[in-house]
């Protein structure tokens, strides 16, 4: 039987904010009970809207804060416990893309020192092997060599997320957590950005996490979809069913808030907002926007139930 | 019947250290009262900028005017004298911006700040300012108007306490204080959750066809503006590439960026759909390409663009486009 690349078990994060010193702290539940299975080359989306745990749970996979409960393993390994030394070589293997290039890179090195730096500290190329395979690097995410000597502030936001797509790749991970990897880029440099991530992975065998608000770039890059909601996974399964036909009451009506290409005014389905996560509705979390609630929902959280071929949605109301 | 909005060849540089940027060249567009239009183009297109030039907002320097003319009601507001320009702005033409929580002030609660804001457009009416007890009373009432529940407790609240969504509901309240006839919405949704953004569209829909507002909405997302706005105009590099009414745009795109630019969005209910990049770069605008300045990343592009400025023309009925190779 073959390991998942990346499994986590019962996930979760709180996170205890200071109200001042006669005052108790206010105890915010970030991320609760996220099983994620991870295949090698498998593209999963996590989809939600801000405040909803997904840049939290992605920044717990790579263990780059505590987790409050759940354990995780990378490869079959329990990396839960690890300390960071024996962490070390594992952090080439999973490597983070975030969100805005532009506070990604550093200001003072070029796009080539900038691919150049992980190869340098992990002691794996050095001078004319380094720039080759630099070189190499930056070609294969589509930046041409011209780029190589300049500054983030001589490229554009698209040429950025490529030279960090290209830092990511320089240490050869398996698996590429992207924490809204499109979100600041223009539409039309969003789908040249898409391209190089999917004949990435196709050449590399690259698993990605893919976190994102917008569904309809998670429809493109991945297979499953996982939709969180303060903080908990609330529909789960392959991206053809969660988005195509969903289950739960948030993902139908996150899908019908997206604004399509048609010219039609758009009809808001879910009532008010996600709700304060320090102040969390007892119950599913959903309830009092829910069109189709009933008494029971405010009473306990639903579980994450099995709708049939690995669909999972956590509302009893729709399974 | 004339316009309510009239844009003609409105030119704005913008004078930097680097040099002089040619933001906008050569604007035409007009709008109707009780219309609505949406302005549509990625980063650096203009398209703020000339939201901002409807209220004469961009601070001068680093703008100036190059030429052009935007009659509001057949005045041209490029050459009021800000006395006069205080009585058209927030009150005929009042605006949203994308990022609510930067327009209010953390330090006073909604009430005080809404009251003061109609007090403002009543001394730039030139008349005298209500009491801040009637000011309060419009205010609540401005409340309800945008679907706040319990108005009078939201007045006395702070703005930390309110939502992203509340918050631009209560700017938008703000924004009807002046009975506006144009309302000006900058990028209104792009920091609101997209189940909150439905409700705020929803929201203005209403108070356009309630109130026969007109609707100047700048979006980089065609999709917000597909659901808001009867026309369109794109914008690229401080140019109207194509303007038409929407559903037409959308079906049969007749500028190549404008057919790019819908190429790229990718679609959710047709995933087997790949989503297209447009090749190159958006320029720099204080070289920007001679000619066309879209031919560097034009698939169309032939000599001709690359050395004559194609003009906004009309090929079609209610349709323009800036392009030497478009056919009706």
């Amino acid at each position: 039987m073959t390991e998942p690349l990346l499994q986590a078990r019962s996930l979760a994060k709180t996170f205890g904010a200071s109200r001042g010193m006669f005052r108790p702290a206010t105890i915010v539940q970030a991320v609760a009970e996220v099983d994620i299975t991870l295949a090698r080359g498998a593209a999963l989306g996590v989809v939600g809207e801000s405040g909803c745990g997904k840049s939290t749970l992605a920044r717990l996979l790579l263990r780059l804060i505590p987790l409050s409960a759940g354990t995780i393993r990378f490869e079959g390994q329990d990396i839960t416990t690890l300390n960071e030394r024996a962490m070390r070589p594992l952090r080439r293997r999973m490597q983070l893309i975030h969100q805005n290039p532009s506070a990604a890179l550093d200001p003072r090195l070029t796009a080539e020192d900038a691919v150049a730096e992980p190869l340098r500290i992990h002691r794996i190329a050095s001078g004319r092997a380094l720039r080759e395979r630099v070189a190499a690097l930056l070609a294969e995410v589509g930046l041409p060599a011209a780029f190589l000597h300049r500054f983030p502030h001589e490229l554009s936001g698209g040429q950025k997320q490529r030279v960090c797509i290209a830092r990511a790749l320089a240490l050869e991970p398996e698996l590429l957590v992207l924490d809204e990897p499109t979100s600041a880029l223009d539409v039309s440099v969003q789908a040249q950005i898409l391209d190089v991530l999917d004949a990435l992975r196709a050449r590399r065998g690259l698993a990605f996490l893919f976190i994102s608000h917008n569904l309809a770039v998670v429809r493109q890059v991945c297979e499953r979809v996982a939709v969180m909601y303060l903080g908990r996974i609330v529909e789960e399964g392959t991206a053809a069913e969660v988005l195509g036909a969903p289950r739960h009451p948030y993902t139908r009506s996150l899908l019908g808030s997206v604004p399509r290409l048609e010219a039609r005014a758009i009809v808001p389905v879910a009532a008010g907002e996600p709700p304060n996560p320090a102040a969390p509705p007892t119950g599913c979390a959903f309830h009092p926007r829910c069109p189709i609630m009933v008494d029971a929902c405010r009473a306990a959280v639903p579980p994450l139930d099995d709708a049939g071929d690995g669909h999972f949605v956590r509302c009893p109301r729709t399974v | 019947m004339s316009a309510l909005v009239s844009i003609r060849d409105y030119r704005l540089a913008f004078d930097t250290f680097d040099g002089t940027a040619h933001v906008l060249d050569g604007i035409n567009l007009s709008l109707d009262a009780g219309g609505t239009l949406g302005i549509v183009g990625e980063t650096g297109c203009g398209k703020s900028v000339l939201a901002r030039s409807l209220l004469a907002l961009n601070p001068s320097p680093p703008a100036r005017i190059v030429s052009g003319e935007i009659r509001f009601r057949g005045e041209d507001i490029l050459r009021l004298p800000e006395r006069e320009m205080r009585k058209l702005r927030g009150r005929a033409i009042a605006m949203v911006f994308q990022d609510p929580a930067s327009y209010l002030n953390p330090l006073l609660s909604v009430g005080t700040q809404m009251e003061d804001a109609i007090r403002g457009q009543d001394a730039g009416a030139g008349t005298r300012a209500r009491p801040r007890r009637a000011a309060r009373a419009l205010a609540a009432e401005l409340l309800s108007a945008v679907g706040l529940p319990e108005p009078a407790r939201l007045l006395d609240s702070h703005p930390h306490q309110l939502s992203g969504g509340m918050r631009q509901r209560v700017l938008i309240a703000m924004a009807l204080a002046g009975e506006p006839a144009l309302l000006v919405a900058d990028e209104p949704t792009t920091a609101l959750d997209v189940t909150v953004q439905a409700q705020v569209l929803a929201l203005i829909a209403r108070l356009v066809a309630e109130r026969g507002l007109a609707l100047i909405l700048i979006s980089h997302d065609l999709g917000v503006v597909a659901a808001s706005c009867a026309r369109v105009t794109v914008m690229y590099a401080g140019t109207v590439v194509e303007e038409a009414p929407t559903a037409e745009l959308l079906a049969r795109p007749l500028h190549p960026y404008a057919r790019g630019l819908i190429a790229a969005v990718p679609d959710l209910d047709r995933p087997q759909h790949r989503p297209q990049g447009i090749p190159g770069s958006i320029p720099g605008l204080i070289s920007p390409p001679a000619g066309c300045r879209f031919h560097p990343r034009c698939p169309v592009a032939t000599d001709r663009c690359r050395v004559e400025k194609p003009l906004l023309r009309e090929i079609l009925p209610g349709r323009t486009v800036a392009c030497h190779h478009a056919v009706p």
